[in-house]
């Protein structure tokens, strides 16, 4: 009977890789569900057993499947790994994505799978810390905080009980990392976390998965359920978010798990030191668990050795918008956003010429083709006024308007700001106003209040387009050193870039003679 | 005094060793933990903040409190960092102005602007910061999105909120979680939208809060304010005194304007209430302006006649001249006194003198006879004193806390918050008690165990958890051996250790299964520092005493005394109770609890007041009233108490009041017990006058005048002037002198002066030579009397007992927002939570008689009958029913029992057989009574003088 491997992925399944799959089995093959390869265009894809080895077509649909299983069909691509968008990837964390049957214990274990617990089994707590700070890697949600000094602080805090939880809220438009490695390789998060629970002394751990990922809630289910006797100990449990993206931050996550709203946390304390229930807890990104079997099988020095400056191993790039290849691209830091977008993700899927590039979700910076030789590293990034974030990468073409984009970014803050502190609830809103009046290019006038003989401090006269875009400015500068949270505090990246990149579509100079007349 | 804010220093003060860090260039050495706008304000820096108040934990959501930290990237907010050693701070510099005007642009963006006519100009910290970080522009312009359209909220009759002044800090809904532990306010919504809600978006007055001004006190602005505030306008000063309603002896500014209390915030130094109070004393003062209050003395031939206005000299002249006829006519002990829990100690001293020096005979009572007379008796025998324990602080290091008999939460409400707080931190909790009180199951907290006995098996159930404590060898018999008396232990021990006492043989009397009684016990013996409070629920009962024992015995076996975190503590039901005791009102003892007949005690009083005294005791209340009706006592002197609707069996007390000749009555209001008067003398309110107030804690606590008495005298000087009178020749100018006199008399009291109350704002007896600063824990290396006494308790049922005319077992209780008798809470808005007493009544005792919820019903048992509305709850057990007794209406002491306890004659409240019928209106004896009232309060106005 022929072999024949399809993915099961949420994205694959919405392309049809269901009907595929069922149009297989109907031919009578043994059909191997897997996770995704991780390229969308060559998706429904199948890899027929061949030799032993795996033959891919894609994009395929039902009707192919004769034209496939005898080897004429046209979608021939041959082997995965050598496709020029896997060929080039240096894949640590996702190695066995795509490959392996998610669920399957033996596969798992065939394919690397407990090598990274096992080691980890046979030192001390203070020798994994050690080893994951060694690796230099960071933390994959967002911040970028050194994983190990996370989890050292955690080991040296005393408690009678302390915490491992997965930050699997994964809010950011355009990025689908944590779901695609929970999907297509669940034991290897469990695996990531079991190394977290031995090296810091915690024996229970919450994944905090979003609502909208019923497949990854269902696959980590059934794996935890798996796996139990493998990771005893230790034991876990699915959380469904509550739907905002606010939850995605760690304390309101955490509150999130107890039970309650979901709002922001002061910090200090550190949820390391004061975190779930006010014990110590370990939270971390999928992906920075996720990396952590590697480090331990392979030895830190094997994922220190690929990056580029203080940005250690590998990262999942999520490659998403109007781009020709998009999809889940693992490779060593370094590797420039030129690179990325034109040649891996191939320019845009509208063939038009590329005007911006947003890395790091909703609220990273907005990057113009003239900054493409920026090259993938959290120093550098941010010291071109953006962000990594968790890695997505979002392409616009030149129909994008970017004064609509950072009054989008403006909207998304003020829906999404959990309202706790002033610069983020109020400024939001204010910023949402202020963007629509420079748009619009209609300055405020004085106000019926401010206009009265009794208000004497307040500029009597009409503003300048110029002093409402100061006053933009201003209002960045606030939320973004005044917020409790980065959810205020980077807001101001779109806006600002938007604003200092592609100051033509606000209206500038230029614009004022018209408003004047 | 004049008036200045109390020093905010942002965050609560934190306990670790020193750190020191530079803030502003200025070095200072501060506990660790202590956050950087703590700090600075101890170098009198005030960082600009808004989401901070001391009182709570920082919350960090303003982020006007921005700070430079050398060495560190962006601007932490101050008040949620804490300081760390060798710290460089910087608080004020170009960027943080610009930043804090920002923000402070954005509030003024969605605020009202009309700060002149807001009722909190100049009293407002939104204010105060525009102007400290300079914001002179607001250039978002005033059109944009806001929240000036939302509607007021005024159905609380005390305070007011107003959405469109709210800055959504949240200082609101963390001061009713942290301070109040009600946890009524949420923030409903999310990022613009945020609103402060009541519950599930209620009005205040229908959601779940208690009213007790907590988030009023925490609101900046005038978002939450005072509806006084809104009236009268801001205060201009203010003085620091004590509330006068509960034993929890809250501490208050009272703010004032001119001669006009504008409102009373408590204050944050008071040692009982650290800033907290509830609704009676934040907000009902306003009795003292009610029109009700009687202002001129009054005096009539017989209690038929209406009431004559007389001037002061000739009521008071009649007063001597009537107390001294009839002595002449019926002999030296006709005549007696009964003093006041609500007074001062200084008035319960010089009534207690009147009686021993002026009476010549020792016949003073008081009321506290009706409450914790068993406490003391109790205490006494097992400890050596006659007070608790512990202070209210010492609960905050308890890790069980047992709770018998008591209803914190609406009894003793401040003290409950703290325990709230403790039980949120973690301590277990187990309550005996017949009724589902709140603190079984409220926000966050879960009692371990609920033990619901049968009213009147408190001995009982106390003697079976010794017997698990000692049986299970949970005895902690190091504790035992080194502080307790053992050959008594032993015989104690021995006695609970018969099976007749164990949990199984005792549970169909007290209803409640053995398991739980034996894991309750369990708990209390092993789970840490244990601590027990108590109420009226223990000592209400003809076992009252016992019970306290009882409770003493658990406490020493266990070797809960003597520490932080653990004791026997009687929760106290009126403000001076405690001191009431202590000054000497009770027959056979002077101040100090020394018995009349210690020569060495009586000859230091004699030489003092230039008298000989009575050895003999005198007439206790209950006995005063026989001797009434068998006519040997013709005259009492009762100040400040109602003893007609406060003490048991309403007849009996009314019949023995209507065989008397001269009745005289102080209080502030024609009470019940006036319609059986001959004089009435107007009483002076607590802001009225000087003197201290002892409270729960042994506290003494300083009463201070805020404005002059409306009736002309405060009530010490009135008895002054009876007594001089009666030719006693005192000549007090001021309470101190008061004060001074019970100190050199007293020797619990020998250090305690007013100058040192001034400085250190209160003082817990004994103050003597060996502790001059006082005793805020009592029994740390040995017990007052030397060794512990474990007394053996037998279960003595009550003979009130249940039958097949009296089926239903009474208990009774009080609510939070009324006040015993209700005299003063019935007059102020206190009523909108509680209009009227209810019978509480299992579904199943109610369905039984065919009673609905409202519906009227009769209540009576062997003594009387009375009406009053049914409330079908299960919150009582089948066969128990509950009431409260603050509405002279009920009278619901007219079906209560002469009972008492067998040590103490403190009545049985707690338990009377009733049965209850359907019914449709008031009982013949409520018609009768009101009738007598109407016609007894009439008052003739006086001839106008020349
Ligand atoms: C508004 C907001 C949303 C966030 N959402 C996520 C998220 O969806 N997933 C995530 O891993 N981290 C998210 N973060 C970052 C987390 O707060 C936190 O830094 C992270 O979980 C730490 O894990 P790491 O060290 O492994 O990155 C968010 C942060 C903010 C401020
Ligand atoms: S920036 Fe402030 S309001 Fe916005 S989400 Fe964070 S904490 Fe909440
Ligand atoms: S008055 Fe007290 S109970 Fe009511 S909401 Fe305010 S803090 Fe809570
Ligand atoms: S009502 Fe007052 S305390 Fe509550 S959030 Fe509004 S401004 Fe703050
Ligand atoms: S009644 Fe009691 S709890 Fe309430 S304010 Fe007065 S002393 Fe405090
Ligand atoms: S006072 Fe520090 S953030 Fe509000």
């Amino acid at each position: 009977m022929t072999r024949v491997f399809v993915s099961k992925d949420m994205a694959s399944v919405a392309l049809g890789a269901d009907g595929l799959a069922r149009a297989f089995a109907d031919a009578g093959c043994e059909v191997v569900r897997t996770g995704s390869r991780g390229l969308f265009s060559i998706e429904p894809l199948v890899e027929v057993e061949t030799d032993g080895a795996r033959i891919a077509y894609g994009p395929v649909g039902p009707g192919d499947v004769a034209a496939v299983l005898d080897g004429s069909h046209p979608a021939r691509i041959g082997a995965i790994e050598a496709h020029p968008f896997f060929a080039s990837q240096q894949r640590f964390t996702f190695a066995r994505c795509g490959v392996t049957d998610p669920l399957n214990l033996a596969d798992y274990a065939a394919n690397g799978g407990w090598k990274g617990l096992e080691a980890a089994f046979s030192l001390s707590p203070q020798e994994v810390v050690d080893a994951v700070k060694a690796s230099g890697l960071r933390g994959r949600g967002g911040a970028g905080f050194p994983t190990g000094i996370k989890w050292q602080t955690v080991l040296d805090t005393d408690a009678d009980e302390k915490f491992i939880v997965c930050n699997a809220d994964e809010g950011d438009s355009g990025t689908f990392a944590d779901r695609m490695l929970m999907e297509g390789d669940p034991y290897c998060l469990i695996e990531g976390m079991a190394i977290a629970g031995h090296a810091v002394g915690a024996t229970h751990g919450y994944i905090y998965i979003r609502s909208e990922y019923p497949f990854a809630i269902e696959a980590m289910r059934e794996a935890i359920a798996r796996s139990a006797g493998k990771v005893a100990p230790f034991t876990l449990e699915v959380r469904v978010g509550a739907g905002a993206y606010v939850c995605g931050e760690e304390t309101a996550l955490l509150d999130s798990i107890e039970g309650r709203r979901g709002q922001v946390r002061a910090k200090p304390p550190l949820p390391a030191i004061e975190g779930l229930w006010g014990k110590p807890t370990v939270i971390n990104n999928v992906l920075s668990l996720a990396a952590v079997p590697f480090i331990l099988a392979e030895g830190a020095q094997a994922y220190a050795d690929v990056g580029f400056g203080r940005s250690r191993g590998t990262m999942p790039i999520q490659i998403a918008g109007n781009v020709k290849n998009g999809g889940l691209y693992e490779v060593g830091f370094g590797v420039t956003l030129g690179e990325l977008v034109d040649e891996i993700g191939g320019g845009t899927a509208s063939g038009r010429p590329v005007r911006a590039v947003q890395v790091g979700g909703p609220l990273g910076a907005y990057f113009p083709p003239s900054m493409f030789h920026l090259p993938f590293d959290y120093e550098a990034f941010a010291q071109a006024g953006g962000l990594i974030g968790h890695a997505g990468i979002t392409v616009f073409d030149d129909s994008v308007d970017m004064a609509h984009m950072a009054r989008f970014a403006m909207e998304f803050c003020a829906v999404e700001s959990c309202g706790k502190c002033t610069p983020c609830r109020i400024g939001s809103t204010r910023g949402v106003e202020l963007i629509d009046r420079i748009v619009a290019k209609a300055p405020r006038e004085s106000g019926a209040l401010e206009a009265m003989p009794q208000i004497r401090n307040t500029k009597g006269a009409a503003r300048t387009h110029d002093e409402e875009i100061d006053l933009l400015r201003d209002l960045c500068d606030t939320m973004k050193y005044g917020s409790l949270c980065a959810l205020g505090g980077f807001t101001p990246y779109p806006v600002l870039s938007a604003l200092d990149h592609f100051r033509e579509d606000f209206g500038g100079a230029s614009a004022l003679p018209e408003a004047a007349e | 005094m004049t008036f200045t804010r109390e020093k905010d220093f942002g965050t609560p003060e934190a306990m670790g060793e020193a750190v020191s860090l530079t803030i502003d260039g200025q070095e200072i050495a501060v506990p660790a933990g202590t956050s950087i706008m703590r700090a600075a304000a101890m170098v009198e820096t005030d960082i600009p903040k808004l989401c901070a108040t001391d009182s709570l934990e920082s919350f960090g959501s303003c982020r006007l409190c921005l700070v430079e930290i050398e060495g560190r990237a962006g601007y932490p907010a101050s008040c949620t960092t804490p300081v760390a050693p060798g710290m460089v701070v910087h608080t004020e510099s170009e960027r943080l102005r610009k930043l804090r005007r920002g923000v402070m642009e954005l509030y003024i963006s969605d605020h009202p602007l009309d700060c002149l006519t807001c009722s909190a100009n100049g009293d407002c910290e939104l204010q105060d910061q525009a102007g400290a970080v300079g914001l002179r522009d607001v250039r978002f312009g005033y059109e944009g999105e806001n929240h000036l359209e939302g509607c007021k909220d005024e159905s609380n009759p005390y305070f007011t909120f107003d959405p469109a002044k709210c800055i959504v800090c949240s200082r609101c809904v963390r001061a009713c979680d942290e301070t109040q532990g009600t946890l009524a306010l949420t923030v409903d919504g999310r990022g613009f939208a945020s609103k402060i809600a009541a519950s599930q978006d209620e009005s205040f007055l229908s959601s779940e809060c208690v009213s007790c001004g907590a988030c009023v006190q925490a609101c900046p602005t005038s978002a939450l304010i005072e509806n006084t505030v809104i009236e009268k306008g801001t205060p201009d000063r203010s003085v620091v005194t004590t509330c006068a309603y509960c034993g929890v002896g809250c501490a208050f500014r009272a703010e004032m304007r001119g001669e006009e209390l504008v409102r009373m915030v408590p204050w944050k130094d008071g040692k009982a209430n650290h800033g907290h109070s509830c609704v009676k004393g934040r907000f009902a003062w306003g009795y003292a302006q009610h029109r009700d209050r009687v202002l001129n003395p009054m005096v009539r031939g017989a209690v038929d006649e209406p009431w004559r206005e007389v001037s002061w000299e000739e009521a008071i002249a009649h007063v001597a001249s009537e107390y001294r006829r009839i002595q002449k006519d019926y002999g030296t002990r006709a005549i007696g006194g009964i003093t006041s829990s609500r007074c001062t100690n200084e008035e319960t001293f010089l009534v207690q003198k009147l009686v021993r020096q002026g009476f010549g005979n020792n016949n003073v009572d008081t009321c506290a006879r009706v409450c914790h007379s068993p406490t003391g008796y109790g205490l006494k025998t097992t400890f050596g004193t006659s007070a608790g324990t512990q202070d209210f602080d010492s609960v905050q290091y308890a890790d069980v806390i047992l709770v018998i008999g008591a209803n914190p939460t609406d009894g003793h409400p401040v003290f409950a918050s703290l325990m709230k707080r403790r039980l949120r931190q973690g301590a277990k909790l187990i309550v005996v008690d017949p009724r589902r009180i709140d603190l079984v199951r409220s926000p966050h907290i879960e009692a371990s165990h609920h033990l619901p006995l049968r009213p009147g098996t408190n001995v009982a159930m106390l003697t079976a958890m010794a017997h698990v404590i000692v049986t299970e060898g949970l005895v902690d018999e190091a504790y035992v051996r080194e502080r307790c008396d053992t050959e008594a232990y032993a015989e104690w021990a021995e006695f609970v250790s018969d099976p007749a006492h164990s949990p199984e043989a005792i549970e169909e009397l007290t209803g409640v299964p053995a398991a739980d009684v034996r894991a309750a016990a369990r708990l209390y013996a092993t789970g840490g520092n244990a601590a027990i409070y108590y109420g009226l629920g223990v000592t209400e009962h003809s076992q009252g005493s016992s019970t306290v024992m009882a409770i003493a015995n658990l406490a020493m076996a266990t070797g809960n005394v003597g520490k932080e975190g653990t004791g026997v503590n009687p929760l106290r039901g009126q403000n001076n109770v405690q001191g009431a005791c202590d000054m000497g009102s009770f027959p056979h003892e002077f101040s100090g609890y020394r018995h009349v007949s210690d020569n060495a005690a009586r000859a230091q009083f004699e030489q003092d007041w230039g008298v000989a005294l009575d050895p003999e005791p005198g007439l206790r209340i209950p006995n005063m009233l026989d001797a009434a009706t068998d006519g040997t006592f013709k005259g009492i002197f009762i100040q400040g108490e109602d003893i007609l609707q406060s003490d048991p069996n309403t007849k009996h007390v009314a019949a023995g009041l209507a065989a008397m000749e001269c009745v005289v009555v102080q209080d502030l209001f024609l009470n019940e017990t006036a319609n059986y008067a001959h004089v009435f003398l107007p009483g002076s309110t607590f802001l009225e006058k000087d003197g201290t107030f002892t409270n729960a804690e042994r506290r003494i606590q300083r009463v201070r005048k805020v404005m002059e008495p409306r009736n002309g005298y405060g009530d010490w000087e009135v008895v002054q002037l009876v007594a001089n009178a009666m030719g006693l020749g005192w000549t007090y100018t001021h309470p101190s002198q008061i004060m001074d006199e019970i100190a050199r008399l007293t020797p619990t009291f020998a250090g305690v002066n007013y100058q040192m109350l001034d400085e250190r704002g209160s003082l817990q007896w004994p103050v003597n030579a060996a502790a001059p600063g006082g005793t805020p824990m009592m029994h740390i290396d040995h017990f007052v009397r030397g060794k512990g006494n474990f007394v053996v308790t037998d279960y003595v049922p009550t003979d009130e007992r249940t039958g097949p005319r009296f089926p239903l077992l009474l208990t009774t209780g009080r609510i939070l927002s009324q006040y015993n008798v209700g005299a003063q809470t019935r007059r102020t808005a206190n009523v909108n939570w509680h209009e009227e007493d209810r019978l509480e009544i299992h579904p199943h005792d109610a369905e039984n008689r065919g009673i609905r919820d409202g519906n009227w019903v009769s209540l009576r048992s062997r003594a009387g009958e009375t009406t009053l509305r049914a409330l079908i709850t299960d919150r009582v057990a089948p066969g128990v029913v509950y009431t409260t007794f603050h509405h002279p209406d009920t009278q619901a002491n007219v079906i209560t029992t002469d009972f008492s306890d067998w040590a103490t004659n403190c009545p049985e409240y707690k338990v009377t057989a009733v049965q209850v019928t359907p019914s449709n209106g008031p009982s013949d004896w409520q018609q009768s009574y009101r009738a007598q009232a109407e016609q007894s309060r009439r008052i003739e106005p006086a001839e106008p003088a020349e």
